[in-house]
């Protein structure tokens, strides 16, 4: 029963952790340019496919998984520069249609170059599960954590401790003042989604030694973290984290105990459920309305 | 003095009367349906989405609906055609305002994750529930027939479908520039305005919104009917997706602009399938593009450039 | 009894007591004005008024009948209209279609009858264009008739919103700021748009900062600081008034 209980909550918590990068990635972008930049989950495909790559041509770790995590980030800042500084201020859909034509070109010209194939990646120390009461961890599960914990930590800092955090934070809050008392908005916007796509890039490699990749899991991925960006209350970091763990928590669960072949609805339940009961989220998202 | 805004009706009728005798091969012909059947989704989308400003993720769940319940409605139940097809439209739009109605009362523009999400759960359930469904597979649907009379025919649904079509694109023309389409217009330019002329904001998006999903349900069940077959892919989010291009790249807030829409992405595809793998680059590469230099869609842009209205 | 009876009203945004037991009467067929310092709550009072916000106390009637807390459309539907000091126009619609849109509630909205081109309806919508054209010049604004609000100047817009309230037929007409962005020109042919309105019989509340078009025009004023009533009267009794000139008017009386 427990240890049945702790399984699953063992691979919610995993794969949670990769939607909490994703749904920060949203965070940065939302917050950014008021975009919700739905090739995000390319991103967390990108990181995996291109670590594997790198990895099989031979490269050592460190440096594969290096460039798997900045190849992304370059494309992130590619698509800001090309498809989302020429339109701003952009009716809402435009920008989304926008966005969702991006993620089909990196999702096509993956399968092109890098072929439809699944693929999967050494786990980073091994193999051999972890005993916990009668329920199994994996050590690469540890790494997802561990590593998610630490960019959690770092980005806190950065964003409350450091001089370029909180330029990007004020832009957040209030575009025009922020211009107004100098700082580079145009270098926030170029920040956000280069951070956000190393986000996501990090959360695909880390999680794809666990659940393999191929061109075309971005798409869940990247819906489900927005969802865990809307449930923490969508422009809110803390709650992209904690939406992020709850969503992976709650799919986990829900497919163990209720009916595993509905188990990618979950979240999509959730977000519905959300809606309707807390639709600014749990810590409360923006949204401002002035007559 | 008022130009005759039916114009382009006359034209759009003259082109459908004339079709059949034009193109070379049935081929051709099934295109022409299916490019006239997502004209009439489109349209009632465009409704939603261009001219009320309300953005919807997931309309294919819609059309899913319509068209599982004239599937498995006549398979497993005996159901005539015709008495499914309604069945599906009032589920359908039963559904549609149970998710709205909550969704317009808050603040902020939801219906966007609200219909994703739902799209998505429908078309997961259809996927799943096999012994309904067929499953992943899908599931073969029996002709639409009256009084013994069978729809079989490709021709004889080009004119079913030609005429669904002039129908619809009249009485949107009708509804642009009446005083409930002046309201939803008002809606989309600005919300606080509408209400303080008395524009019951919430009941006017509900009412819109289920209007399009019903639209959608029952040209999901003609689909059905014509294709002879359903599959779960039909409401899935990429789907979705498509359509609210059609409606974009053709120009939102424009009746014509929803034909070309629908007419250029429904030969879009094959068009691709000459490019053997590239289909998505160049599918996702368009989006980009058109939205980037024509926001406003193509037949509002090239109407603004040839300085008529659009 | 007065056309309206404001009594005890007060907002609170969290800490922030934007409006604090203001109580004030208007009779029917007078022009009323609100004035007061940048800050004082005049837009809010609006709001509260016109059932943009909901107040924390107090009781707002129309006719006798308690209307705090209810929403802008069914104050429309008593005959509630007002402007916008921050201008809200459809400018995805032309300048006549955002006047039609103001009898909005005058008409047949019946979605399948318009679908269906029912003859009645295109008539009465006819009948509405005209109507709306005619109001259009009322307003000084005839040669625009057929123009798209986008390409319409700023003060164009401001009369623009006036026409649309008057094809409301109402009886409550809030102007909030009307004058606010005019240079003296149009701000004269402002002054003198108000007056044709009160003429007509329609009950005008105004908020203005212009001190010169607020005594032309108001029979009574009230003055509001900090949120809070601070005295009202005629033009004559706040310009006395050392209260007044005190927290406003200071030199420029």
């Amino acid at each position: 029963m427990l240890a049945q209980f702790l399984q699953f909550l063992f691979s919610g918590i995993t794969v949670g952790a990769t939607y909490a990068l994703a749904a920060l990635g949203f965070t940065l972008i939302y917050n950014a340019s008021n975009v919700i930049n739905f090739a995000q989950g390319e991103f967390i495909m990108l990181g995996g496919m291109l670590a594997v790559v790198f990895t099989q041509s031979g490269l050592p770790l460190p440096a594969a998984l290096a460039l798997a995590i900045v190849i992304p980030a370059m494309v992130g800042v590619v698509i800001e520069k090309l498809a989302i500084e020429p339109v701003k201020g952009a009716e809402t859909v435009t920008l989304i249609i926008i966005t969702i034509g991006a993620s089909l070109v990196i999702r096509g010209l993956t399968a092109v170059f890098l072929g439809k194939g699944t693929h999967g990646l050494p786990a980073f120390s091994g193999e051999t599960p972890i005993e916990i009461l009668g329920a199994t961890l994996l050590p690469q599960s540890l790494w997802v954590l561990g590593v998610t914990a630490l960019v959690v930590v770092a980005l806190w800092y950065f964003f409350n401790r450091t001089l370029h955090g909180k330029a990007m934070l004020a832009t957040s809050y209030n575009r025009l003042a922020a211009e107004l008392v100098g700082i580079n908005t145009s270098w926030v916007l170029f920040m956000s989604f280069a951070m956000s796509a190393a986000l996501g890039a990090l959360g695909g490699i880390l999680l794809t030694p666990i659940t393999m990749t191929s061109y075309d899991v971005g798409i869940m991925l990247g819906l489900k973290g927005f969802v865990a960006a809307v449930l923490g209350g969508l422009g809110n970091g803390l709650g992209a984290v904690v939406g992020g763990l709850l969503v992976g928590i709650l799919e986990a669960m829900g497919a163990g105990y209720i009916s595993s072949a509905y188990k990618d609805a979950i979240p999509f339940v959730l977000i519905l459920f959300i809606l309707f009961f807390m639709p600014r989220g749990l810590f409360g998202g923006k949204s401002t309305d002035r007559v | 003095m008022k130009k005759n805004v039916y114009k382009g009706l006359y034209l759009v009728i003259a082109i459908l009367l004339v079709l059949p005798f034009v193109l070379p091969n049935s081929f051709y012909l099934d295109l022409a349906v299916r490019m006239a059947i997502n004209a009439v989704i489109v349209l009632g989308l465009n409704l939603l989405i261009g001219f009320a400003g309300q953005i919807s993720l997931g309309h294919a769940g819609f059309l899913g609906i319509g068209a599982y319940a004239s599937a498995v409605l006549p398979t497993h139940f005996g159901w005539h055609p015709l008495l499914a097809m309604a069945a599906g439209a009032v589920a359908t739009g039963i559904l549609a305002a149970l998710v709205a109605r909550p969704i317009f009362k808050l603040k902020g523009n939801y219906l966007a994750m609200a219909t994703l999400g739902l799209g998505i759960i429908i078309s997961i359930a259809l996927r799943n529930e096999a012994q309904w469904t067929g499953g992943p597979d899908g599931m073969p649907v029996p002709a639409m027939g009256l009084f013994g009379f069978e729809l079989s025919n490709d021709k004889q649904w080009y004119w079913v479908v030609a005429l669904l079509l002039s129908v619809s694109v009249w009485a949107s023309l009708n509804l642009i520039d009446s005083p409930f389409g002046r309201a939803l217009r008002a809606l989309h330019g600005s919300e606080v305005a509408s209400q303080v002329v008395g524009v019951d904001v919430v009941r006017y998006k509900v009412a819109i919104f289920v209007m399009s999903a019903v639209f959608a349900s029952l040209m999901g069940s003609v689909t059905a009917h014509y294709v002879g077959f359903v599959s779960p892919n039909f409401a899935d989010f990429f789907h979705s997706i498509e359509l609210v291009t059609m409606v974009v790249i053709g120009g939102m807030a424009s009746v014509y602009g929803s034909l070309v829409g629908a007419v250029l992405l429904t030969a879009l595809p094959q068009a691709l399938a000459t490019f053997e793998g590239w289909e998505t680059v160049v599918f996702g590469s368009i989006l980009m593009l058109s939205m980037i230099f024509m926001p406003k869609g193509l037949v509002p842009t090239l109407a603004a450039k040839f300085g008529k209205e659009g | 009894m007065a056309l309206l009876e404001v009594k005890d009203l007060s907002i609170h945004f969290g800490g922030v007591k934007a409006v604090q037991n203001v109580g004030f009467n208007i009779d029917a067929g007078i022009v009323y004005s609100v004035i007061g310092p940048n800050g004082a709550g005049k837009t809010t009072l609006f709001n509260l008024i016109t059932g943009v916000y909901k107040p924390t106390t107090g009781e707002i009637r129309l006719d006798g009948e308690l209307i705090h807390g209810k929403s802008p459309n069914e104050l429309a539907r008593r005959g509630v209209a007002r402007t916008f000091q921050n201008l809200q126009i459809c400018m995805n619609m032309s300048a006549v279609e955002n006047v039609m849109v103001g009898a909005h509630l005058r008409l047949d909205r019946n979605l399948v009858k318009a679908a269906l081109r029912f003859p009645g309806l295109k008539k009465r919508d006819a009948e509405l264009r005209r109507e709306a054209a005619e109001l259009m010049d009322f307003v000084g604004l005839g040669q625009y008739v057929e123009a798209r609000a986008d390409a319409m100047s700023y003060g164009a817009l401001k009369r623009l919103e006036i026409a649309r309230a008057l094809a409301m037929k109402p009886r409550l007409l809030f102007l909030d700021e009307p004058a606010a962005g005019l240079n003296p020109k149009e701000t004269i042919e402002v002054d003198h748009l108000v007056r044709k309105v009160a003429d007509a019989g329609i009950t005008v509340v105004l908020v203005e900062h212009d001190m010169k078009m607020v005594m032309n025009l108001s029979d009574r004023i009230l003055v509001l600081d900090y949120g809070k009533k601070l005295t009202e009267g005629t033009g004559e009794e706040i310009r006395k008034n050392p209260d007044v000139i005190a927290a406003y008017l200071g030199a420029h009386a």
